[in-house]
């Protein structure tokens, strides 16, 4: 009966629907933001705890790889106030959770330490203090195997958490033999810890039949349910898990909270006592999964005018001690590779390798950003060695839209607007004119350089592994006519919740303040997928709508009957449903008499992205149902003599499609673009020779603060955004595709690097470009230029 | 009350949360603020997101009598703050603001209308900071609300729509006679709060905690208990205890002596005393030499130079500290007391090596003394760090030159982050002294500095990069004393040509 995507007319609109307050295409304020800046909002570790709630922390191993030969607790167990100790012996039932059933990741390690770091025991106290103080009180001693620390070693010695996967188009080998330009480099790119602000916690409840409610920080409900059920050796049903908002995920809280959570929920139904396990900063930053690093080598070949005519690139990327995600992340590098070219003939081939580190996790762009920043890099190269403005090559580069027109897994890119929004950046950014002010500047500045770059951005979106793209929501309707609304979605900050309340009150036309939102809960909606990929509003958004339409269907059924009108008659407007000429009644009117009637005025919602296949053993098929696109004009000014960089100003013009929360999706853009150009600049992660990570603290590992914002930042939402596929109300997701523009940043410090030698070598930038990379890059750049007075050709910069 | 040395002590830790005053015994003085808070008050507002002072998601406001009849308010860190540090002050936090009606304050009504928050965890913190901003009287300029929200950091939002509420929320009225009035009136309840009301002293099963109330009663405490931690800002001790779980005991806090809180200026130095916090001493010391202002403006945040002091930079004798190479370069000496006998050290002396410094158990820093720059004397410093707000220093280096008829007549040059301790670079200094201020003393300057320093490699910056970076410095210091037109600095350029 209801599909919900079957659009109704509104969906095309540009406005917000007249007399309406709050519906689709508003910038609705988001739901907590009264309570965020009053201090009211609950987080878990705010939830008041029942008396006698205990307090857990973690006891890190101190190598990266061995056995433990000797595990002496007893100090640990006889420190004041400590309750129980657990350690692998203590798990109920399956000692794992891992997130891909690979079995490879122990809550507790059984015997093998695989990073420094890892917790090998647990303690709980009557509080925190006392927990932290006795976790350090153990006596462990190992035999330490061989610790591979580095990509390469990895790659080398073939140790691997998942297999090799190649994807290709056309025959790459051969088109880069008869390329007329070829060249070939190395790109490392760096990882990044997501540093939400609040870290990971889980506050569990014991409950009758040895059951346990989790309130727990995760983007993925559902699995934590699965996971900690199988550590308690317990059905699915016995577990909980509730929440109502994080603070901040990014990807961080999509796997990692399954292994705290698992430790509480054994405390709690093991004492019978509430227990809340919040780890510290530094053992957040420490213990939990970071973006992975990547090695990038590649081999391109390319015309005159530096169109790509072939390329082979390989990819490796650092996955930690286990799997995790990392093969859907290292596949997304790859779906990635093209960003917004055509390659033609292409080979790319991704390893998933295995070191003795923590275990790399989902983060923003999920292995997408890796992908295209090295493509980034690739076409400035190309754009240097022909001479031509590197957005000249760009867009040289683009996509066709009848020809030229197929990624490397065989997808037709059916919604391309790279030509119509790199028309509105130019005008936007007056590029042309400023890059020869630039020049201009370069010219008569021997310390300061700065640098241009112009990067489009387009990202695939839904899963790619297909079934995880489904979503439910429930809505009940109370008899006074107000809404509780919850679906499978979680809210991590991104204004989730105040988008699907959007939608459920533009479907029964009522005002936003009718709509209850409530904290995601297992109990209430099953088997969700993680609020990940960029489609949280995409899918819960259309499991509400589907939700709504349900009851809405029916008060239309009950109401053509009651008043003898046709069902065609019966119309929602703001406020009221028109009952043909027979009535007009308010919403609250219409359910009190549905109630009345024995009209069931509670619905669940459904909704499974359509269109979409992927066959991954060939490496082809559809794995996204749309494309989300967006541009940025960066400007940098960097420091010759120190390697500092400063970001000057930003041009955005990102594609919403039609924006449900205009709002909502400009923090989106502005977060994701500061969140990515951190990455890419001073967001560096340092580990010692013993493979300790010593940037475990925002003292050590610097995320971008306030003055990094560029002073000069314009942002638009693309005026003519449209999802060509039937999206929500035509939106297009946008949590993670704004994080990719940054690479603009990082091209545009490339650019100021480059013009030391008058754009004549190459400077070979890894990510991130702290001021030591930069410098480095200056260096190396002016070295070579002396070195290549009277060549012609740059050289390759390695 | 107990008798200790002849001092009347006090037990219980008397302050204003809010409005409501609170008198607290039996705490374990070594409690953080945060902690006591969450934990004790169960006001969860303030957040914890760091523990260790850097994310400011803690961030409060300490009120206190100014001395002239008013009040200061501060932004600190909650987080490495301690219970007794509140007593005789008012602590307000992000519950604080809405007015009895239930509406918001107009700096969260701003953070609201500019949908400045998203997950909303940094949320509370920044409110505080913006609410500092307008009980100052409201800040439009970029570069001062970036000052005021370094050590806010915010994972979620990019910043841009706060730093359009800090514009938008405006501020108290100077002319405002109802909040002047207020502001008396609160003075005079603090001050007549711990009025003759003796020293206060915390004995807790947990550990001991004194905070005199003059010089005279620091130095007899500390010759009773030589072995005691001395506590000033607490932005280095702090962490101590919330991520190393150290035991202190004693603490004692010189916050409270009021004859260490004077700022003093003559024209040739400026006399900074111990309990004096970087935000009070930024003006003065920003006399001193334009570099040492922005210096001052880059060492951690506001809540950070709010409560940090130059005498504890000094006394924590960390190699990367930022004060000491540019004091060091300015040839500031340091006053150390025992008892009742004080001594002069120059502070290049003080450094004895890693770790160790040329201080006596039982001995504290009572003042610095920062000399002037002589006429024709130019004083530069350069701060090396990953970013430019709120880190801490990979290489900092602090020059003072004169050049006369061409020549170098006179050159001191000191870094951080090339030794174990901050150290002048003599070789670097003898090469340039009595030669030609050109490119081949600059090299040959270059070239001493490789022997006078072997710098180290870690999470900050390799030895190689420390080295050329260091090297570098002397570069700019070259253009900007013989180029003044070339531009040199991404920011702080204000200082570069004066
Ligand atoms: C987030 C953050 C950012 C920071 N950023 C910077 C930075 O950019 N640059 C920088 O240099 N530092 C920085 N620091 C370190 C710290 O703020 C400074 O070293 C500060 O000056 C310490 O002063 P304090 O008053 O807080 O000292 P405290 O923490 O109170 O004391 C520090 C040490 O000095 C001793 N001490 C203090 N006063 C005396 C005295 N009068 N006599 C004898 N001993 C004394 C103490 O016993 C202790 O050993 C930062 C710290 C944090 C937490
Ligand atoms: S909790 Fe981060 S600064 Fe206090
Ligand atoms: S709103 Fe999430 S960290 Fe600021």
């Amino acid at each position: 009966m209801s599909d919900p995507s079957a659009n109704s007319q509104t969906d095309d609109l540009l406005a917000p629907t007249a007399g309406l307050s709050g519906g689709v295409r508003t910038a609705s304020k988001h739901d907590s933001g009264p309570k965020h800046v009053a201090g009211e909002a609950v987080y878990i570790d705010d939830i008041i705890e029942p008396f006698g709630t205990l307090h857990l922390a973690p006891g890190a191993a101190t190598i990266a790889h061995g056995k433990i030969t000797k595990m002496d607790l007893s100090k640990v167990r006889s420190a004041p106030g400590v309750v129980c100790v657990l350690t692998a012996d203590d798990i109920p039932g399956v000692n794992d959770v891992s997130p891909a059933h690979t079995h490879d990741e122990p809550v507790l390690p059984d015997g093998l330490v695989q990073f420094y770091g890892q917790p090998v025991f647990c303690v709980a106290a009557e509080t925190r203090a006392q927990a932290r103080a006795a976790a350090k009180l153990a006596d462990i001693e190992y035999e330490e195997l061989p610790a591979v620390l580095l990509v390469d070693e990895a790659l080398e010695k073939q140790l691997f958490v998942a297999p090799p996967h190649v994807m290709k188009q056309g025959d790459a080998a051969s088109a880069l033999a008869k390329a007329k330009h070829r060249r070939s480099a190395r790109m490392e790119i760096g990882g990044q810890d997501h540093f939400y602000l609040e870290g990971q916690i889980t506050f569990a409840v014991p409950q009758e039949d040895g059951d346990v409610l989790l309130h727990c920080s995760t983007q993925h409900p559902s699995e934590v349910q699965h996971n900690i059920a199988n550590v308690l050796g317990r059905p699915a049903n016995a577990v909980t898990v509730e929440v109502r908002r994080m603070g901040g995920g990014f990807g961080g809280k999509e796997t990692q909270a399954s292994q705290w959570a698992a430790l509480a929920a054994i405390v709690a139904v093991k004492t019978g006592r509430p227990a809340k396990f919040r780890l510290d900063r530094d053992d957040d930053m420490i213990m939990t999964g970071k973006r992975h690093d990547f090695i990038v080598d590649y081999d391109v070949g390319f015309d005159d005018d530096g169109r790509i005519c072939g390329l082979d690139i390989q990819y490796a990327a650092n996955c930690g001690f286990s799997a995790d995600l990392s093969a859907a992340i290292a596949d997304r590098a790859m779906f990635h590779t093209d960003n917004a070219y055509y390659l033609g003939d292409v080979e790319i081939r991704s390893y998933r390798c295995k070191t003795n580190l923590v275990s790399n996790t989902a983060f923003r762009g999920f292995g997408g950003p890796q992908g295209m920043v090295a493509i980034e890099r690739i076409i400035d190269e190309i754009a240097m060695t022909v001479g031509r403005d590197p957005l000249d090559v760009r867009i040289a580069n683009y996509y066709g839209t009848d020809d030229r027109n197929t990624t490397p897994y065989h997808m037709v890119v059916e919604d391309n607007v790279l030509g119509d929004l790199t028309d509105d950046i130019l005008a936007a950014s007056d590029y042309r004119k400023r890059r020869a002010d630039v020049e201009a500047f370069n010219a008569q500045s021997p310390v300061l350089k700065k640098g241009l770059s112009l990067t489009p951005v387009k990202f695939g979106i839904s899963f790619t592994t297909s079934f995880l793209n489904q979503a439910g929501a429930l809505i009940h309707v109370y008899q006074d006519g107000s809404v509780h609304l919850n679906h499978g979605g979680t809210e991590m900050g991104q204004g989730l919740f105040i988008k699907v309340a959007q939608v459920v009150a533009e479907e029964f036309q009522i005002d936003l303040d009718q709509i209850k939102i409530t904290a995601t809960n297992t109990g209430k909606v099953p088997n969700t997928s993680a609020t990940a990929a960029s489609s949280g509003a995409d899918m819960n958004g259309m499991a509400a709508r589907d939700a709504a339409m349900t009851i809405k269907n029916r008060l239309i059924t009950f109401a053509a009957e009651k008043y003898g009108v046709a069902e065609a008659a019966v119309r929602f407007v703001p406020g009221k449903v028109i009952i043909g000429d027979q009535a007009e009644l308010s919403f609250a009117d219409v359910i009190k008499q549905a109630y009345l009637a024995r009209v069931s005025l509670s619905a669940t919602g459904y909704y499974a992205t359509p269109k979409i296949h992927y066959d991954r053993e060939n490496a082809s098929g559809r794995p996204f149902y749309y494309f989300a696109y967006g541009m940025a004009c960066s400007e940098v000014l960097i420091d010759t003599l120190t390697g500092e960089n400063k970001v000057t100003r930003v041009d955005i013009i990102h594609d919403v499609g039609r924006s449900l929360n205009p709002a909502i999706d400009r923090g989106q853009i502005e977060g994701g673009f500061i969140q990515g150009m951190g990455w890419l600049t001073t967001e560096e992660l340092w580990w010692d020779d013993k493979g300790n990570l010593r940037t475990h603290a925002p003292s050590t590992y610097k995320i971008p603060a306030c003055s990094d914002r560029p002073e000069d930042f314009r942002m638009e939402l693309w005026s003519s955004g449209r999802n060509v596929e039937k999206t929500i109300h035509r939106s297009k997701a946008v949590g993670e595709p704004p994080l990719m523009l940054a690479i603009s940043v990082h091209r545009a410090i490339a650019d100021a690097i480059a013009s030391v030698a008058d754009h004549k070598v190459i400077p070979a930038l890894n990510t991130p470009a702290t001021p030591e990379a930069v410098l480095y890059a200056v260096a190396d750049v002016a070295k070579r230029m002396m070195q290549n007075v009277g060549q012609s050709m740059p050289a390759a910069g390695e | 009350m107990t008798q200790h040395t002849d001092i009347t002590m006090r037990a219980d830790i008397r302050f204003l949360l809010g409005d409501e005053e609170r008198s607290l015994r039996n705490i374990d003085p070594q409690m953080t603020v945060l902690d006591y808070l969450r934990l004790e008050e169960r006001k969860s507002g303030t957040k914890e997101g760091c523990a260790e002072g850097d994310c400011g998601a803690c961030t409060v406001i300490i009120g206190e009598p100014n001395g002239d009849g008013g009040m200061a308010y501060r932004t600190v860190n909650a987080c490495i703050q301690f219970v007794p540090t509140l007593d005789g002050k008012q602590l307000l936090t992000v519950e604080h603001l809405k007015s009895k009606d239930g509406s918001l304050h107009p700096v969260q009504q701003a953070m609201v209308e500019t949908h400045g928050s998203q997950c909303g965890f940094c949320t509370p913190g920044f409110v505080m900071s913006l609410y500092q901003l307008w009980l100052d009287g409201g800040e439009e300029d970029r570069g001062a609300i970036n000052d005021a929200l370094a050590g806010n950091l915010c994972r979620c939002t990019g910043y841009g729509p706060i730093i359009e509420a800090a514009r938008n929320a405006g501020g108290v009225a100077a002319n405002d006679t109802t909040e002047q009035k207020r502001r008396t009136d609160l003075a005079t309840r603090l001050s007549d709060m711990v009025k003759d009301a003796g020293t206060l002293a915390v004995e807790h099963a947990a550990g001991r905690y004194y905070a005199p109330r003059t010089s005279d009663e620091l130095a007899a405490l500390l010759v009773a208990h030589p072995d005691a931690t001395v506590l000033a800002g607490g932005t280095d001790v702090g962490l101590w205890v919330t991520k190393m779980l150290k035991r202190l005991d004693p603490i004692i806090y010189i916050g409270d002596v009021a004859d260490l809180k004077s700022v003093s200026e003559t024209e040739t130095a400026v006399t900074i005393g111990a309990g004096v916090t970087y935000s009070r001493a930024h003006d003065a010391l920003g006399r001193v030499a334009a570099d040492v202002g922005e210096l001052i403006r880059r060492i951690g945040s506001r809540q950070i130079r709010n409560a940090g002091t130059v005498g504890g930079n000094v006394a924590n004798g960390s190699p990367i500290g930022d004060m000491p190479p540019a004091l060091i370069a300015l040839g500031a000496k340091i006053v150390l007391r025992m008892g009742d006998v004080t001594r002069d050290v120059p502070l290049e002396e003080f450094f004895v090596s890693y770790g160790k410094q040329d201080r006596m158990p039982g001995e504290f820093v009572q003042s610095v003394i920062v000399p002037k720059p002589a006429l024709g004397m130019t004083f530069k410093a350069y701060k090396i760090s990953k970013r430019f707000d709120q880190d801490i220093t990979a290489v900092l280096g602090a020059f003072a030159i004169r050049i006369a008829d061409g020549k170098v007549a006179e050159f001191r040059a000191a870094f951080g982050g090339m030794a174990g301790t901050p150290m002048r670079a003599k070789k670097c200094e003898a090469a340039l002294i009595g030669q030609d201020w050109n490119e081949a003393s600059l090299s040959a300057a270059q070239l001493a500095l490789a022997s006078d320093f072997a710098p180290m490699t870690d999470m900050r910056a390799s030895k190689e990069y420390r080295m050329l970076v260091a090297q570098n410095l002397l570069t700019k210091l070259f253009i900007e004393t013989s180029a003044p037109d070339v531009a040199t600095r991404l920011v702080g350029k204000e200082a570069a040509h004066v």
